[in-house]
């Protein structure tokens, strides 16, 4: 049985910082790290100054945002439900680099940026949380409680 | 001077015991740790009542979620292992899309949650969707 209760607006905004959060954040290290010279095993130390650096330490917040915001859907929605939310970051990156940085997105990208638009929105028509029956003891028990009363 | 060359590419089982550990291992992982905040409670309602530390107290003192993060930890490694013997552009959309389906199977028989026609189809197109683009 699932619940037919619809997401609070807030409900809906951690959802979108955990789409946005975790590409956005993914983004940021990447740029870090071009920007770095190459870092070898032989000095660890600048592999520790690096999370010091600004793009990095962006990244590193973003993605830390990201972990706080996935936890606290999961703990109101359903795996199934949140997961869809966290690919559709993968549709903001590409949509943020086609017109953002005007990187060209081939046909085959376009159909996966569609596919994932559908598969969203799918999820996102029907309840979010599974709500399953009490067992019967518990009903029983609350029952007996309230014929006490 | 040492001409460096190229690594020989692993062979078909081989990639496919790679792409399978970081699956299963992420799997594992994102499904206890939905169970662990499943058992946790609402954190929007924790954290109204005893504040982001209580909040930040009822996530750290549930050893499930512990458990799930020691597996999302070890799906990392083995991607980065992956990495190290097989191509970007097979390992990431393969292992990506493959996890989508693997993890309604994984809510469904252990979450017990309800993945009705809509999911699956979701699921399913989010795969590909994923496949795609990551391709």
């Amino acid at each position: 049985m699932m619940s037919h209760a619809r997401l609070s607006p807030r409900q809906y905004m951690i959802l979108g910082l955990v789409a946005v959060s975790a590409p956005l954040g993914d983004t940021c290290l990447s740029r870090g790290m071009t920007n770095l010279p190459a870092i070898t095993l032989a000095h660890p130390g600048t592999l520790i100054a690096a999370v010091f650096t600004p793009w990095i330490a962006v990244g590193i917040a973003l993605l830390i945002g990201f972990f706080a915001s996935y936890l606290t859907a999961l703990s109101w929605a359903d795996l199934t439900y949140v997961l869809p939310a966290t690919a559709f970051g993968n549709v903001i990156v590409a949509l943020l680099s086609r017109y953002w940085l005007q990187e060209p997105i081939s046909l085959e990208r376009w159909s996966g940026i569609a596919l994932i638009t559908l598969g969203v929105g799918f999820v996102a028509q029907g309840p979010s949380l599974t709500v399953r029956p009490e067992p019967a003891v518990e009903v029983e028990a609350a029952v007996e409680q309230e014929q006490a009363r | 001077m040492t001409i460096p060359y190229p690594a020989a590419q692993p062979g078909f089982w081989s990639a496919t015991a790679m792409i399978a550990a970081i699956v299963l291992t992420s799997t594992a992982g994102e499904v206890l740790t939905a169970a662990a905040m499943k058992s946790v409670g609402d954190l929007d309602d924790i954290r109204a009542h005893s504040g982001l530390k209580g909040a930040i107290r009822a996530v750290l003192t549930c050893p499930l979620f512990f458990a799930g993060v020691s597996f999302l930890a070890l799906a990392f490694f083995s991607l980065l292992f992956a990495l190290n013997h097989l191509n970007l552009s097979l390992v990431a959309p393969a292992s990506a899309s493959l996890t989508l389906v693997t993890n309604a199977i994984a809510a469904k028989l252990f979450l017990k949650e309800n993945v009705d026609r809509r999911r699956w189809t979701a699921a399913v197109l989010v795969c590909v969707g994923v496949y795609l683009l990551a391709h």
